[in-house]
């Protein structure tokens, strides 16, 4: 194991995946976030097709989609956890793990990128002390992650801040944006 | 244009008419700019009669395939006993396109009324409308337009009073390119990892759920209120250039350029005058060396073929390349295309599904390849590797995807070959130095 690798796992990152894996699961879908459910199922003629916004709802209640969480959903409707995990990890924007609270994506497809989208990275990766792509901030609040094509290529660089979506950022105004981020 | 800019005098907005106007969001705001009747006049009319002016007006989808509408609408058989359904791809995710963002977050209501006109002349009952998960204020603008539509009545169990069923649904996607295909579109909605479908069968056969299926582009459904309102003949008129393109198109233009944003002009436009005037030229002190005109899935022009192209779904294929979905990436003299094709073939490889090998092991070597070109570690050997690679990629797998990863890179090589030996033998790539205003 390299010296790296040891030091990643000390990082609060995984003391907090730890910690979640240690305490009983609490269910998300009670009350009203289950009503929210049920009005989805309504709307399409399988229970397999509310699968994404059920599993969107995990997300936006707990931050991220645990396998306790994927478990849930494939209970509530009639899937396989195993089948769940498939589809999870096929897509990109469910996380698999927990994030900082700033969950920051910097579009780095062509079009950005050649309007300087790298500088956009680095400048965030410097300003949040994350260092690293994927890595969360020593005091949890960020995590950067460079992704495909946000589709705003003509407000280069565009950025997703958690749900808000900020277009022309420039290294330079990365300092004043997180700021912002109370 | 609209936003940022004001529109240029050079354009024809019908659609994009009013980006930008904050009003023309909410309901009552949409109805004062004359929304909704269109989709009153419909629900009054036969639905063969709406395929067949749209079949009339020559339009054609908009999302890159340029299908002709009115005869995708036509497939889709009445009285079959099956439900029909209506998905709006709005997964836009080709890079360098953003044309239904734009049209999602400004006019939200003109995509419901696209959405519930289409689902009346193919017989469904319900729509759902597949936003890409990236999209949070399209998808947050869509949502209270459907709201606010139930809540008038003008979609639901009555639509408009006329005894119809019309549903809408908002789909939100979860981030994957390759959801912006069809039958990867359909497997998503129901639920599945998004890995795309043999054809045939094709979806107005069995589609979503099993049924027929119509799955058409936001820009193609939102063009169908005006084409009804306005007549055929009048959409038709709307060409520059020939008979098989009409109406207006909306570009997306992005990159190095002095004006990027949203376009909207008649089919066959000059693509120079587009370029140079309407979009502002290249950033200063500098000159356009190529251009990638339908989104990174399609052959990259040199600028004097670009210069030469009538804006239309035949000129850019004479040409050497094709309208795609009118993603517009616009690269100048200060760029290295080995490096643009690099980070292209990089996006492929992110977004295959893996589903395929020539796709999955053909856009992975491509990137390996490409960026060891790009760093000055290439030979000369590996671009009759690329090439060879590109051919084993297009044409044998499930989607075009993988075609689309090899497409850049041959016509990369084939047009700017000079670039990929300079690196190879050593040269580094110097941009032209730009004189500094």
């Amino acid at each position: 194991m390299t010296p790296d690798l040891v030091g990643g796992l000390e990082s609060p990152d995984y003391a907090s995946h730890d910690r979640a894996a240690h305490e009983p699961y609490v269910p998300v879908f009670t009350g009203e976030v289950k009503r929210e459910l049920d009005e989805l199922l309504t709307r399409y003629p399988t229970k397999m097709a509310a699968l994404l916004p059920a599993l969107w709802i995990v997300q936006r209640v707990r931050g991220w989609v645990s396998e306790e969480g994927m478990v849930e959903v494939a209970d509530l409707l009639d899937l396989t956890p195993a089948y769940v995990k498939g589809v999870v990890t096929f897509y990109t924007m469910y996380h698999q793990h927990p994030v900082g609270k700033y969950f920051i994506q910097v579009c780095t497809t062509s079009p950005c990128g050649i309007c300087g989208a790298e500088d956009v990275v680095k400048a965030f990766l410097r300003h949040t002390n994350a260092g690293e792509l994927g890595i969360t901030s020593p005091d949890g609040r960020f995590t950067v992650i460079e992704v495909e094509c946000l589709g705003a290529c003509g407000f280069a660089t565009p950025v997703m801040v958690n749900e808000e979506f900020i277009e022309s950022v420039t290294p330079e105004k990365v300092p004043d944006l997180l700021a912002r981020l109370a | 244009m609209g936003y940022p800019n004001q529109p240029h005098q050079r354009e024809t907005t019908v659609l994009s008419r009013y980006f930008g106007d904050t009003e023309a969001r909410s309901l009552d705001g949409w109805k004062k700019r004359g929304g909704y009747k269109a989709l009153e006049k419909a629900l009054g009319m036969a639905p063969a009669d709406i395929v067949n002016v749209v079949k009339e007006s020559g339009l054609r989808g908009r999302g890159g395939a340029g299908f002709p509408t009115g005869m995708k609408w036509s497939f889709m058989k009445p009285g079959d006993g099956k439900p029909h359904y209506l998905c709006c791809n709005a997964d836009e995710s080709e890079p360098g396109t953003f044309k239904d963002r734009e049209l999602m977050r400004w006019t939200p209501h003109a995509l419901v009324e696209g959405c519930a006109i289409g689902a009346y002349a193919i017989g469904a009952e319900t729509t759902y409308v597949y936003i890409r998960g990236e999209f949070t204020e399209p998808l947050y603008w869509m949502e209270q337009a459907v709201k606010e539509a139930y809540a008038a009545g003008i979609i639901g169990k009555n639509a408009m009073g006329s005894g119809k069923r019309i549903d809408v649904h908002v789909h939100k996607g979860a981030g994957a390119y390759i959801c912006g295909e069809e039958t990867a579109l359909m497997e998503s909605l129901e639920g599945r990892r998004g890995n795309p479908r043999i054809k045939p069968p094709f979806p107005a056969v069995s589609g979503v759920f099993g049924m027929p299926t119509t799955i058409n582009n936001v820009e193609t459904l939102i063009a169908a209120a005006p084409i009804l309102m306005k007549g055929a003949e009048w959409y038709k008129k709307m060409s520059l250039s020939n008979p098989k393109s009409t109406g207006t198109k909306l570009f997306s233009v992005c990159g190095n350029v002095q004006r990027p944003g949203t376009y909207e002009v008649v089919m066959g436009f000059p693509f120079k005058e587009f370029l140079y005037d309407l979009c502002g030229g290249p950033p200063h002190g500098r000159k356009f060396k190529a251009v990638i005109p339908g989104g990174a899935s399609v052959p990259i022009q040199t600028i004097e073929e670009a210069e030469a192209t009538l804006m239309d779904y035949e000129g850019f294929v004479a040409q050497g390349s094709m309208l795609g979905s009118g993603g517009v990436i616009v690269i100048d003299d200060g760029q290295s295309m080995v490096s643009v094709i690099a980070r292209i073939a990089r996006f492929f490889a992110h977004e295959s599904c893996a589903q395929c090998t020539q796709c999955r092991e053909g856009t992975a070597w491509t990137t390996k390849i490409m960026e060891r070109i790009r760093d000055g570690q290439g030979t000369i050997e590996d671009l009759d590797t690329l090439l060879d690679i590109a051919e084993q990629m297009t044409g044998k797998t499930i989607c075009v995807l993988s075609d689309s990863c090899a497409v850049p890179v041959v016509s990369g090589i084939k047009k700017f070959r000079s670039e990929f030996e300079a690196l190879i033998q050593g040269r580094r790539f110097h941009p032209v130095i730009a004189a500094v205003a």
